[in-house]
């Protein structure tokens, strides 16, 4: 949102007062030519790698189109009728948004928390601050990977260290069991991502004054107080951007799931549902539909977004 | 008096050391899982399934065989050049389109920029089966061509957004006396702008380059042959003799390979990356 801010236009207007009205309508003229040749290449590779695939998909939601199969009749809203009477599709679309809730909420706790501790000056901070990023340095898939070996049933440590200190009575098959499979992969997904959530939280809490930590001191204000009444509103726009970008990435999951639990219902989400009917059921069709009732929740939640975006730069 | 004076030392002292308990178990949540890794990547056999924590007899088995038994010098060569060449290209494409979205003014700016933001913002799976059809159309499935193409749609939003809020921050002062002087557009980036960027194209490249060489889901759908798979792939769909016996050291010592180089980037680069994530505040 700093970003929005910050190109929003003024300086432009002076140019146009200082010379007369018929040179500055000649120079904006000039100016949108500019602009649109400068813009023309990065739009038009847009348009085919993005647009265009957006549309296609869309379209193919409404076809019985097949993988390799013969041309694709237009059967009207039927795949989506068919979706929203799909038992598996609503459990991946529940899936999607406890996945969602539950490790955004378990990111923004764990990203408050180290962001705090790495706010306070302490011998070796740069280390520990370094040591942080090293999950968000890590591909998502080789995360998923390095838990799923430690979450194994058989041979994984915590299966293992739970065991040899009695809290398990006897392994437990974390990604495969029906009631820990989801609960594994928010998991993995919250020690990948925390680190993008401190350290977006970071920066904030270092803008803000030093002066109403000591204010607050001098009123004798207890820890607790200073956070509730100083440092959480004043973050507050930090914690809104890191919430919603997070939850964006969040509702169209696919790698950590897909890599840690494949295909199992407990824990698949939309897009792990939409490709399994796109590549292994090679049902494009039905595919498609449920890749377009996920891209319409996205669309809807950035909207959302954007607006209040708005709404904090008029704050 | 004096008792509360001590008590009070007392306190502080406790305090600290809860504090150095918080830092530890910091460090041991976010070092911990790769740590086992690379333990696990120089166990073999059935040591592999030991659970002490120091590898007393290192064995390299794993790093030899992931190069013998798949052809993964070949995936991170893949990896390589998928993500340079997208890297480069979304550089080049956004280097002039942020100049016009930055430095000059016309209608319908904020809505493209808008639009812009929100491409990056697309569910990768609801461009999934079109993409498929335009990379089979144009004859590109199961090759890296079809990677180049379909990365520059997560790629080109981040960097055209990240160096547009860089080129607009920079004073108008820079340019007023190449345009007296009737230099042209061109002139004007490649003179003044390109060598003041230069930075800021460091990290947004940088980042573009870890998002490329993540990506998963476009990589393990349009490539099919083993020899065409991106380390990501790879690595995922790295199996045993049979699907439940996975080699696991086999896989750790892949993780492994391919991680060091990363975390030893974004440690080189950390200021930067910050800054630039701050900023375009865009994906992890």
């Amino acid at each position: 949102m700093r970003v929005l801010e910050k190109i929003r236009p003024e300086r432009d207007d002076r140019q146009s007062s200082r010379s007369g009205a018929r040179p500055a309508a000649a120079l904006a003229r000039r100016r949108r030519v500019t602009a649109a040749a400068f813009l023309a290449p990065m739009l038009g590779v847009l348009a085919v790698v993005a647009a265009w695939p957006l549309l296609h998909t869309i379209w193919f939601g409404f076809t019985n189109a097949e993988l390799g199969g013969g041309p694709a009749q237009f059967i009207g809203l039927h795949n989506f009728a068919s979706l929203l009477a799909d038992p598996g599709w609503w459990r991946s679309v529940v899936n999607t948004l406890i996945f969602a809730a539950l490790s955004v909420a378990l990111e923004a706790a764990l990203g408050m928390v180290i962001a705090l501790a790495l706010n306070r000056r302490f011998p070796g901070r740069f280390l520990v601050r370094a040591a942080v990023i090293v999950p968000w340095a890590i591909p998502t898939v080789v995360s998923a990977k390095l838990w799923a070996w430690m979450l194994n049933d058989v041979f994984g440590i915590i299966n293992a260290v739970l065991v040899d200190l009695g809290l398990l009575g006897r392994p437990v098959a974390w990604v495969a069991a029906p009631h820990t499979a989801l609960f594994s992969v928010v998991l993995v997904d919250a020690w990948k991502t925390t680190p993008f959530v401190a350290l977006l939280l970071l920066a904030g809490l270092q803008v803000i004054p030093g002066e109403l930590y000591e204010a607050a001191e001098i009123d004798g204000a207890r820890p607790a107080q200073t956070f509730f009444s100083i440092t959480l509103p004043l973050l507050r726009p930090a914690l809104l951007v890191a919430l919603i970008f997070r939850t964006l990435d969040a509702l169209r999951v696919f790698d950590i799931i897909y890599v840690i639990a494949g295909d199992n219902p407990a824990s698949m989400s939309m897009s792990v549902f939409a490709r399994q009917q796109l590549v292994e059921f090679q049902d494009v069709g039905y595919g498609s539909a449920a890749a377009t009732l996920l891209f319409v929740v996205v669309a809807i939640v950035t909207v959302i977004y954007v607006r209040a975006g708005g709404l904090w730069q008029e704050a | 008096m004096a008792g509360s004076v001590s008590s009070r030392a007392w306190r502080r002292r406790a305090a600290s050391a809860g504090f150095c308990l918080l830092i530890a178990a910091i460090l041991f949540y976010t070092l911990f899982p790769f740590y086992w890794a690379i333990v696990s990547s120089l166990r073999s056999g059935s040591e592999l399934f030991s659970i002490s924590l120091l590898p007393l007899h290192p064995a390299w088995g794993n790093y030899a065989a992931v190069f013998r038994d798949e052809p993964f010098a070949r995936n991170i060569a893949n990896s390589m050049l998928v993500a340079s060449l997208v890297v480069l290209i979304a550089l080049a494409l956004s280097l002039g389109a942020a100049y016009a979205l930055g430095r000059l003014r016309f209608t319908g700016r904020r809505t493209l920029l808008m639009t812009i933001l929100g491409v990056s913002m697309f569910p990768q799976i609801a461009v999934l089966s079109g993409l498929f059809a335009l990379i089979r159309t144009l004859g590109l499935y199961d090759t890296p061509w079809a990677l180049v193409l379909s990365y520059l749609i997560f790629t080109l939003p981040f960097t055209v957004w990240v160096l547009t809020a860089f080129m607009h921050d920079l004073p108008r002062e820079l340019e007023e006396a190449a345009i007296m002087d009737g230099a042209r557009p061109v002139t004007i980036i490649r003179r003044i702008f390109l060598p003041l960027l230069a930075p800021a194209m460091v990290t947004t490249g940088l980042l573009a380059f870890i998002a490329s060489w993540n990506e998963f889901l476009f990589a393990l759908t349009f490539t099919l042959t083993p020899e065409q798979r991106t380390v990501p792939v790879a690595i995922a769909l790295i199996s045993g003799a049979s699907a439940h016996e996975l080699p696991w050291g086999r896989i750790m010592a892949a993780s492994v390979i391919v991680t060091l180089p990363l975390i030893a980037l974004v440690l080189a680069f950390q200021h930067r990356i910050i800054a630039g994530l701050t900023l375009g505040a865009v994906k992890g």
